[in-house]
């Protein structure tokens, strides 16, 4: 037995004792295991970081990041005094309520009701179809919406006439009204089984016990959900909500994106798919400009996040870290 | 016999039978609201074009026909895309789930010096990013703009998963299984190879999924870093016929009405939205729990 694999195993007990240099040195393998991970982290992630810096320039292909003329905050103010603004920032921000405020309650419902059920090949039969949608591709989602509300040749437009007899129900992919709901309720269809997964996660770890004390007390199902099942995952719920309250202003940009046509985008552009659309979709695509947005847009969500944590993390238990 | 017997005795209090009743039609409900628009596009893909241009169909197959298929898999397109998919698929997520790996299991390492500052230089990238315009002025400045590195590599690792495979290393592989291999004289990198890998095959075995669920879902990367046709993965193809509606008359041959036409091409979505799911389908009455156990493992609070 050599000297290094022994004072490698003291080395939980005794580390305080050694100099840093040495414990690195005695790590070097696990920081061989580290290179790639934190190469990569530093390309790909650190180094757009320092790229965020042409949103304060005025970027030319020509001359660089680091060599266009900088122009302090000019870009924002042109985002600020621009009539999109207003639009994008109103868009993001009811886009995220509504879908929250929808997905957030109905999640736990169905986690409350799944988890009361008492045959358990009908448990197994709702979990396993409603989980089956969160695996479609964005593409294809949007692609079976546009299919089933099509008024011509759609389902929605063959139950219409199944009801009305003939004739072509009002297209509401053009309504710019409906956008929010389709949005949203396409959403709740996608993902709300999935999200109940980690209530019934957290619903597991309550006590048999206390079901049955509390049955033979006279607790009703309903009294004991009320009583056991909802204070079990109220510390997951508060964390939930954090998370997704965090992210308000991030609304994600693939399925926006491909839900707007020409008629709805007054009430569909959000700031994620404007950037992308002056910055890289546009023929003339203005760089500064874009990350000024961009920037904006992750300015707001991280400083949401921290906030909502401490708000919470000063209420109660629960932080995120 | 007994056992009807003993449930006829149990008699649940009236409440709790409206309860039950109440709760049960609404997850019927439920489920069948999934379940209809997902009947709605496979009896549609199995109907003729004539019942789709005439929106017959509803829940089953009107005029049985198997045209769409035959359409979708003579379009040189969709079959170039499904095959880089697949290519993309299985060596993204070869790359995507070696570097988790490699990342995770230092940081599992509670005698890691300055273990603290790299979990925040990894952790830090979930809040703040550069934003996609100086992400795409990197790839382009490293030539990688229209080649399958542009796609493979600036999402190599999500942070998210690493962070789900170092909770799950830290939590299932005892610190004394380490302690008893150090005395042995074991190296790190031979411990991590040896047991701390075949220790953790249900939680490589969830990321294998995630990753190649995205992967194979993925579009964005495609859309803004690819410009040539054959290069394209399937989500952009069914992007181009499902969405924008590019659909040349050309690739549909045999009719020579236009209604026909437009029905032609309505089917051929609906069975192309088939097609294009079909693996993800077939596996995953079989791989349900991998996925579920993914987000049990991320539920602990690390």
């Amino acid at each position: 037995m050599n000297n290094k694999a022994i004072s490698n195993a003291s080395a939980s007990v005794a580390v305080h004792k050694i100099s840093s240099w040495k414990r690195v040195r005695r790590c070097w393998q696990l920081y061989l295991l580290l290179f790639l991970p934190v190469v990569y982290l530093l390309i790909f992630k650190y180094y757009p970081m320092f790229g965020v810096q042409i949103a304060f320039r005025d970027f030319s292909p020509t001359r660089g990041i680091w060599g266009s003329e900088w122009v302090g905050f000019e870009n924002f103010i042109k985002f600020f005094k621009s009539y999109m603004f207003e639009r994008t920032v109103v868009n993001t921000i009811r886009i995220s309520l509504y879908g929250l405020a929808a997905n957030f309650p109905l999640a736990i419902l169905l986690a409350l009701f799944i988890n009361s059920v008492r045959n358990l090949a009908f448990k197994k039969a709702v979990q396993l179809i409603t989980y089956i949608p969160h695996f479609i591709s964005t593409v294809v989602l949007v692609g079976m919406i546009f299919q089933i509300l099509s008024p011509v040749t759609g389902m929605y437009g063959s139950i219409y006439r199944m009801f009305f007899g003939e004739g072509l129900p009002t297209d509401i992919l053009g309504k710019p009204g409906a956008f929010i709901h389709l949005y949203v309720w396409s959403g709740i269809w996608q993902g709300l089984g999935w999200s109940t997964i980690i209530y019934i996660a957290a619903l597991s770890s309550v006590d048999p016990e206390l079901h049955e004390a509390a049955e033979i007390d006279g607790a009703s199902r309903f009294k004991r959900i009320l009583h056991i099942d909802l204070p079990t995952i109220l510390p997951t719920a508060s964390i939930m909500l954090i998370l997704n309250a965090g992210s308000i202003m991030s609304v994600g940009f693939e399925k926006i994106y491909l839900m707007q046509n020409n008629l709805n985008l007054r009430t569909s552009e959000v700031i994620s798919t404007y950037v992308y659309k002056v910055g890289l979709a546009a023929g003339k695509s203005d760089y500064s400009y874009a990350s000024a947005i961009g920037l904006f847009n992750s300015v707001i969500n991280c400083g949401l996040l921290v906030l909502v944590n401490s708000v919470t993390k000063r209420l109660g238990e629960t932080s995120l870290w | 016999m007994s056992a009807k017997n003993v449930r006829k005795k149990i008699q649940y209090p009236l409440e709790d039978r409206i309860y039950y009743a109440v709760v049960n039609t609404i997850l019927v409900i439920f489920t069948l609201a999934i379940l209809f628009p997902l009947i709605n596009i496979v009896a549609a893909s199995f109907s003729s074009p004539t019942a789709v241009a005439t929106s017959r169909v509803v829940l089953w197959p009107v005029d049985f026909s198997l045209e769409g298929y035959r359409a979708v898999f003579s379009n040189p397109y969709v079959l170039t895309g499904y095959r880089n998919t697949i290519f993309y698929t299985a060596l993204g997520t070869t790359i995507n789930v070696s570097i988790t790996l490699v990342a995770a299991y230092p940081l599992s390492r509670k005698d890691l010096p300055y273990r603290g500052f790299f979990m925040f230089l990894f952790t830090f990238t979930m809040f703040f990013s550069g934003g996609l315009i100086p992400t795409y002025l990197l790839v382009n400045s490293l030539q990688m703009v229209g080649t399958i590195w542009a796609i493979l590599l600036p999402g190599a690792l999500s942070v998210y998963n690493m962070i789900l495979v170092r909770t799950f290393m830290q939590s299932s592989i005892p610190t004394d299984l380490l302690e008893a291999a150090q005395i042995d004289g074991c190296s790190d990198l031979r411990f991590f190879f040896t047991m701390v890998l075949p220790l953790s095959k249900a939680v490589i075995a969830v990321i294998t999924l995630y990753y190649a669920v995205g992967h194979w879902n993925a579009y964005f990367d495609a859309m803004i870093y690819l410009n040539r046709k054959e290069t394209y993965p399937l989500q952009i193809i069914l992007r181009d016929i499902l969405i924008a509606n590019q659909i040349s008359s050309n690739d549909i041959v045999d009719d020579a009405i236009l209604a026909g036409k437009q029905g032609m091409a309505d089917l051929l979505k609906y069975s192309l939205i088939i097609v294009s799911s079909l693996p993800i389908i077939c596996m995953y009455p079989f791989v349900q729990k991998y996925f579920v156990k993914g987000v049990m493992i991320g539920s602990i609070k690390g």
